[in-house]
């Protein structure tokens, strides 16, 4: 039969000698293999004061985004909750009163609005749907946690700190893809 | 009536050695475990501990603290006596090896000589052989007390392991006495100083030595009586907090006075190589001497210490017919074989045959 690659070696059946039965010569070339990568570079890290960085499309822990001024970006269409595959994200509109423009961008607004970490596959459909850059996935990891209903992020979990309140804590949030402010 | 006269200088200078080779035996253990898992790490491409103090060097003090300070638990079915026995027994075996062992030739301090060696007794191997094997009380006594049927067989496979291994070093041992003509290690290591190590003249008994030191030593391929994956990890699967330290510390103190029999009968123990100690004497004294003999018996013993580490995180454990069957139908002929060779070239050299 014709070998499929250029690969296939025939097996070696041959009795081993008396020199090979003794294993010395394959535990010194094993004790070789252990040896040279004492030498080699390690693949740790130290954790946290280093940290891996992320790969360019990392999807994390959703963040509800503001503008430049402080407010927030998101109208409560529902598209994300539409898009989501996993049904996660459940939201309440309400209207803007007066008084509250430097609270909300448009004149609509989500009074509540539920994202279940449980449920959340990390798709980003939620990010991708968003017609004002709302919401997108930012470079951080869902945090442990002991009970059921912590997993179910509200509004104080997800809105991004101020740009102008917290600016450091608002450049964390951002990470390094500040481009989708 | 007999007088009995007691050189109080005597006793002070052997209280001081004693203590002072207890103090290093348990230090270099505490630190053999740092060093396990340093070399463990850097040949799987890790970093090891790192944390406590600089490069992990605190590490062992933490983990004799944790050990210390873990909760103590004694089984209710268990032999409470013979429970607390086993991990002192192991204990105090694996520190009364060092007695018969030199570790230098000699200081003069107030104008007295002081042996560096605690004992130098004419029987120096066959002490150590004793006391060694009474080390299998430990593991058995420890397995037996638990009451529990894996420590009873971990301690029963470590028992019958250590029978077994003990034959061929001793089969091993008997092949250098024959060169050597002498038990007492102060005479071995003196011979080798004089003229060639003797692992030039026995590197086959070096080799089974070495393999059955592995095994007394219940070190990887040959840690069958701790098997974890097997046994629960085996004899000391019931203990806790320090009587599990102890057992794990006589482990390490076992491999440092493995490691130095090893150098003391092959390796020319505190001789310095290419260097004659009498033209060093005359250089820089008697105490010199003795300091740089220390410094290189105990790089040689570093060495072995490696090597002991190199080979467990390099050899698979081996399956226990298989540890039987390289004890008795490997090890043991080999030994022997390698005694009648040895003895047939003493006789043809006692004979008048040059070679």
């Amino acid at each position: 039969m014709e070998a499929l690659t250029n690969r296939s070696k025939p097996v070696d059946r041959r009795q081993m000698t008396v020199w090979e039965k003794s294993y010395l010569p394959s535990i010194a070339k094993g004790m070789g293999i252990t040896l040279s990568h004492f030498f080699k570079k390690k693949a740790s890290i130290n954790f946290p004061e280093e940290t891996r960085p992320f790969s360019p499309v990392f999807r994390g822990l959703h963040v509800l985004n503001r503008d430049e001024e402080g407010r927030e970006r998101c109208t409560a269409c529902g598209l994300c909750a539409v898009a989501c595959p996993a049904e996660a994200i459940t939201m309440e509109a309400a209207e803007r009163q007066e008084g509250e423009e430097n609270l909300y961008r448009e004149e609509k607004y989500a009074a509540k609005y539920e994202i279940n970490m449980l449920r959340c596959i990390f798709c980003g459909l939620c990010e991708e749907a968003c017609p004002k850059d709302a919401i997108y996935l930012s470079e951080t990891f869902t945090p442990a946690n002991f009970t059921r209903e912590s997993f179910i992020y509200g509004k104080p979990d997800l809105l991004i700190p101020d740009p102008k309140k917290e600016p450091e804590l608002y450049q964390k949030a951002v990470g390094s893809r500040a481009h989708k402010n | 009536m007999i007088t009995l006269v007691i050189d109080l200088g005597f006793i002070l200078e052997k209280a001081i050695l004693i203590g002072g080779i207890i103090t290093v035996s348990l230090v270099i253990a505490m630190y053999s475990t740092w060093a396990e898992r340093k070399v463990a790490a850097f040949m799987q491409d890790r970093l090891g501990p790192n944390r406590a103090g600089w490069g992990g060097l605190l590490q062992p003090v933490a983990d004799g603290v944790k050990l210390f300070m873990k909760e103590e638990i004694i089984p209710n079915a268990s032999n409470k006596f013979l429970f607390i026995l086993g991990p002192a027994l192991a204990m105090l075996t694996a520190m009364m090896t060092s007695a018969v062992i030199p570790w230098g030739n000699h200081i003069e301090i107030f104008g007295r000589t002081v042996d560096l060696q605690i004992a130098d007794i004419n029987i120096g191997i066959l002490y150590i052989f004793g006391v060694v094997s009474m080390g299998v009380y430990g593991i058995m006594i420890g397995g037996w007390a638990s009451n529990n049927k894996f420590s009873l067989l971990a301690a029963l496979r470590g028992a019958s392991q250590m029978i077994s291994y003990e034959l061929a070093m001793g089969l091993a041992i008997i092949a250098l006495l024959m060169l050597t003509g002498s038990l007492s290690l102060k005479t071995i290591v003196q011979q080798q100083s004089a003229g060639w190590w003797n692992i030039f003249y026995q590197p086959l008994g070096f080799l089974i030595f070495m393999v059955c030191a592995f095994a007394e030593c219940n070190r990887t391929p040959f840690d069958l009586p701790e098997a974890e994956n097997e046994l629960n990890f085996g004899y000391h699967q019931e203990y806790s907090s320090m009587k599990l330290g102890f057992y794990l510390f006589a482990e390490y103190i076992n491999m440092f006075i493995s490691s130095t029999l090893m150098a003391t009968l092959y390796f020319g123990g505190y001789d310095i190589p290419f260097v004659n100690d009498a033209n060093l004497v005359n250089s820089i004294g008697v105490n010199g001497t003795a300091a740089l003999q220390a410094v290189a018996l105990f790089a040689k013993v570093a060495f072995f210490i490696f090597f002991f580490m190199w080979v467990r995180w390099t050899i698979p454990r081996f399956r226990y017919d298989q540890l039987m069957n390289l004890g008795w139908k490997g090890m043991i002929p080999l030994a022997l074989l390698n005694m009648v060779i040895t003895g047939f070239i003493v006789l043809l050299k006692q004979n008048g045959w040059h070679f």
